[in-house]
């Protein structure tokens, strides 16, 4: 029994990097830190220049390579492979007995490619989705190299094999081949993804498209994924197997929020990748030899927190603001609505509408109706001061006013005509359509329904056309022909 | 020593009869809870492979680290109970970001999973480095416990009757815990599963029902995983499921079949593990490996002994005379 226990000791690898490099926080004083900060950046120690190097070209690479993985929504493919090739070290290992670099990395390179094979043969062959596949093959793989790598532990000369340093390493630890090795495939993949540019981008976009134009989208799927296999494997000595996942995801999922464009996407990807690397590599060294990985890892999320607040166009911030912009938008334009119907009602015989009545119909508290006016007049689609009785829309306003009656009698009468809807169930839905319909919309339903004069309750749908003419904005235009917006 | 030493050699008294003469009490335990485990982690799984969050399991499994290490900082003691909490608190924080990048940005679950799970593990190993020397806490024994380490030496006694060792009684009252609240909730939670608008129409809310599936999972993960260790955790939100759906359609078969496949790898795990000297739960897991492999195999329908080749159809030359295209039966 205890045979079989020993083993599980083994598991306290995964813990090995913070045990390791136990450092203590309290013994840095703000000049060491300084110190530190000047020899790392003076470059002096030609083992912060292998373990800069190494994290920078790491972060490119994986920048790369994530890329196409997070468009392909195989994100977690890295962590699947990082997991994956642990029953090839294990292989590695037991095939040479000592911790032979060379041996280790071309059984890790086969576990993994191993792991991404399955993983292709069973979204191929079954109808289980990616994320159960991925789960498969991570957990599988690496519950088979635990086996063996317990079982490794009964054998006398594996007290010198040092395999978590392998899986579990430190930039600190690269050696100048490690970067060597590294620079290659950095230099692989970029020449790849240049090369192949076009063909990768179109069959990580569009596989059913790019396989009508003949491209083998297969073939370019096993490419990218056998370059991701590689990345992983010499990443797995600078942060580890579990954050190989983050130098994938992470730097690729910041540069998808900054831009559209997908090569721009990469470019970004591989900056902030390498970034990444960098800062992490700096602030580990700062602490004195506090992990590296998790530092890496740590800066990629800032980045990523970051873009995730702040970024121009899909950031939480411009989307909240966007949001709200909008949501005050429809409610000026449903006072405005309000301001049309209360005329309608009264045959448009009088210009302004009662404060008090206006207020009435809204439903809205004194406070919110206030704003409302103030928002309408500081847009100037209508004239109000505190203290007036009448609201008068502007002509600006007017034209708002009547684009929106137009655009819900309209989808009113699209429903009960061309939907078969019944009259009485396609107000709520016209209400929300209103604010959205855009132009050519307008003119396509115009069209269709053949410049209908009354909505299905036997309302006059306003024509801007005549309107404008009669406000002199626009010159008279004959109806067919549409007219502007304003906006 | 030669390269052939490193499997030992097998014998039926070793493998089989001597662990049920002499350690059975040992054995006993670990393979009930092999299957305590198994069982309640293929309930859980079934529903979240099918709502495409299987990797949702091992994300909690790693991104508990700083919530074990807070947590055993401020208390300062290894008692499982402020663990328990840290760690389910740090697992609804991953579910709940997770969820927030999700429904905020146009970053895609997956993606978002993998860089949340990744911080909160990053986090933890500093903060872990960081108090080193004030937290005397095996990350190993907390995170990455193995079902053979298995404490025993804790009975639980009720009324004076005995009724196991404290993990199991634990991980047995979460599994009927889940069996209580499938029995309560069977209906609505395979309506959200499988068609989350008709579940909001018909007035069960699947943002609730998700809630609580997500809650479900914190607690198994978290209870399992301090006596089992991460890996058969994750491993067996996943194969069970993914066995039962290659094998059956009806989700009651597949439900019902979680038990068995988690019968089988229990017993076999500890047998293979016997024989091969090596880790339990890693073995286990490899047994339910090769279950589902079988299913992969030589399921009925879905096989892939069985299965018809996708019809092949010529692309590359429109001008070329339409070839037959056969079908090998």
């Amino acid at each position: 029994m205890s045979a079989a226990l020993r083993p599980a000791a083994l598991l306290l690898v995964l813990a090995a990097p913070a045990r390791a490099s136990a450092a203590r926080i309290d013994e840095l004083t703000e000049t060491r830190l300084f110190q530190q900060a000047v020899e790392f950046l003076t470059l002096a120690d030609p083992v912060v220049r292998t373990a800069l190097a190494g994290s920078l070209l790491l972060g490119v690479c994986c920048g790369l390579l994530g890329s196409f993985m997070v468009v392909r929504r195989l994100s977690l493919a890295g962590d699947a492979i990082a997991h994956a090739v642990l029953p090839g070290i294990v292989l590695g290992f037991f095939w040479t007995l000592t911790k032979n670099p060379l041996a280790l990395f071309i059984g890790a390179v086969l576990a993994g490619l191993a792991g991404a094979f399955v993983l292709g043969l069973i979204r191929d062959s079954t109808h289980l989705k990616e994320d159960t596949a991925l789960g498969l093959v991570l957990s599988g793989f690496y519950a088979v190299g635990i086996v063996g790598l317990t079982m490794l532990q009964n054998h006398p000369l594996s007290g010198q094999s040092g395999l978590e340093t392998f899986l579990f390493g430190q930039a600190a630890a690269l050696s100048p081949d490690d970067v060597r090795l590294m620079a290659v495939v950095t230099g692989l993949s970029l020449l790849i993804v240049l090369l192949l540019y076009k063909e990768l981008l179109a069959s990580s976009f569009d596989p059913g498209f790019s396989r009508c134009l003949g491209l083998p989208v297969k073939l370019l799927h096993h490419l990218v994924m056998v370059l991701l296999t590689f990345a992983v494997v010499v990443s797995l000595q600078a942060v580890g197997a579990v954050l190989v996942a983050a130098m994938i995801i992470t730097p690729a999922a910041t540069a998808y929020l900054l831009t559209d464009r997908f090569h721009r996407m990469i470019f970004y990807s591989c900056l902030l990748g390498a970034a990444s690397g960098g800062l992490g590599v700096f602030l580990s060294y700062l602490g004195n030899r506090l992990p590296t990985g998790p530092f890496i890892v740590l800066a990629a999320s800032c980045f990523f927190g970051l873009a995730f607040t702040f970024a121009p166009r899909h950031g939480l911030l411009h989307r909240t603001y966007r949001l709200r912009t909008r949501r005050t938008t429809i409610a000026l334009e449903n006072a405005l609505k309000t301001v049309y119907r209360i005329r309608e009602d009264k045959g448009f015989s009088e210009e302004g509408v009662p404060v008090g009545e206006l207020q009435a119909r809204l439903g809205e508290p004194d406070a919110v109706f206030t704003k409302l006016l103030r928002a309408l007049t500081a847009r100037q689609w209508a004239t109000w001061a505190p203290g007036d009785t009448h609201v008068f829309l502007t002509p600006a306003g007017w034209l708002r006013a009547c684009a929106v009656v137009r655009n819900h009698r309209l989808w009113e009468l699209y429903l009960t005509h061309a939907a078969d809807y019944p009259p009485d169930h396609v107000h709520d839905d016209a209400e929300v359509i209103e604010h959205i319909l855009g132009e050519d919309t307008v003119r396509q339903l115009e069209r269709r329904l053949d410049f209908p004069d009354t909505d299905p309750h036997g309302r006059l749908i306003p024509s801007l056309g005549d309107l404008q003419q009669s406000l002199g904005v626009h010159p008279a235009r004959p109806r067919a022909e549409g007219y502007d917006m304003p906006r | 020593m030669s390269r052939l030493d490193l499997i030992p050699a097998f014998s039926v008294d070793r493998v089989f009869i001597e662990p049920w003469r002499d350690h059975a009490d040992t054995f006993f335990w670990i393979a009930l809870m092999g299957f305590f485990v198994t069982t309640a982690c293929g309930l859980v799984g079934t529903f979240l492979v099918w709502r495409r969050m299987a990797l949702v399991g091992d994300a909690i499994s790693h991104s508990i680290l700083p919530g074990i290490v807070i947590a055993f900082f401020l208390a300062q003691t290894r008692a499982t109970t402020p663990l328990f909490i840290g760690a389910l608190v740090a697992a609804g924080l991953t579910v709940w970001c997770i969820e927030a990048i999700h429904h905020h940005s146009r970053i895609k679950p997956d993606a978002a999973l993998g860089i949340v799970f990744s911080s909160f593990f990053a986090v933890g190993i500093i903060l872990l480095t960081l108090f080193a020397d004030s937290v005397d806490l095996d990350a190993d024994c907390v995170l990455f416990g193995e079902i053979g380490f298995l404490p025993l030496e804790d009975p639980v006694v009720l009324g004076g009757l005995f009724l196991g060792p404290l993990p199991l009684v634990r991980m047995g009252a979460v599994l009927v815990g889940i069996l209580l609240l499938l029995a309560l909730v069977y209906r609505p939670l395979v309506l959200a599963s499988f068609d989350p608008g008709l579940a909001r129409i018909l007035g069960f809310g699947p943002r609730g029902i998700n809630f609580g599936l997500m809650a479900v999972l914190a607690i198994t993960v978290v209870s399992a995983f301090e006596s089992v260790g991460a890996i058969l955790v994750v491993a067996m939100l996943i194969f069970p499921p993914a066995t039962g759906s290659l094998l059956s359609d009806r989700m009651p078969v597949i439900l019902a079949g979680n038990a068995l496949v988690a019968a089988v790898s229990a017993l076999g795990g500890l047998h293979l593990a016997i024989w091969l000297e090596a880790s339990i739960a890693a073995c286990m897991v490899c047994v339910a490996g090769a279950v589902f492999g079988l299913a992969w195999l030589l399921s009925p329908r879905r096989g892939l002994l069985r299965r018809r080749p996708p019809l092949s159809i010529p692309f590359s030359d429109p001008t070329a005379t339409p070839t037959e295209t056969t079908r090998p039966s």
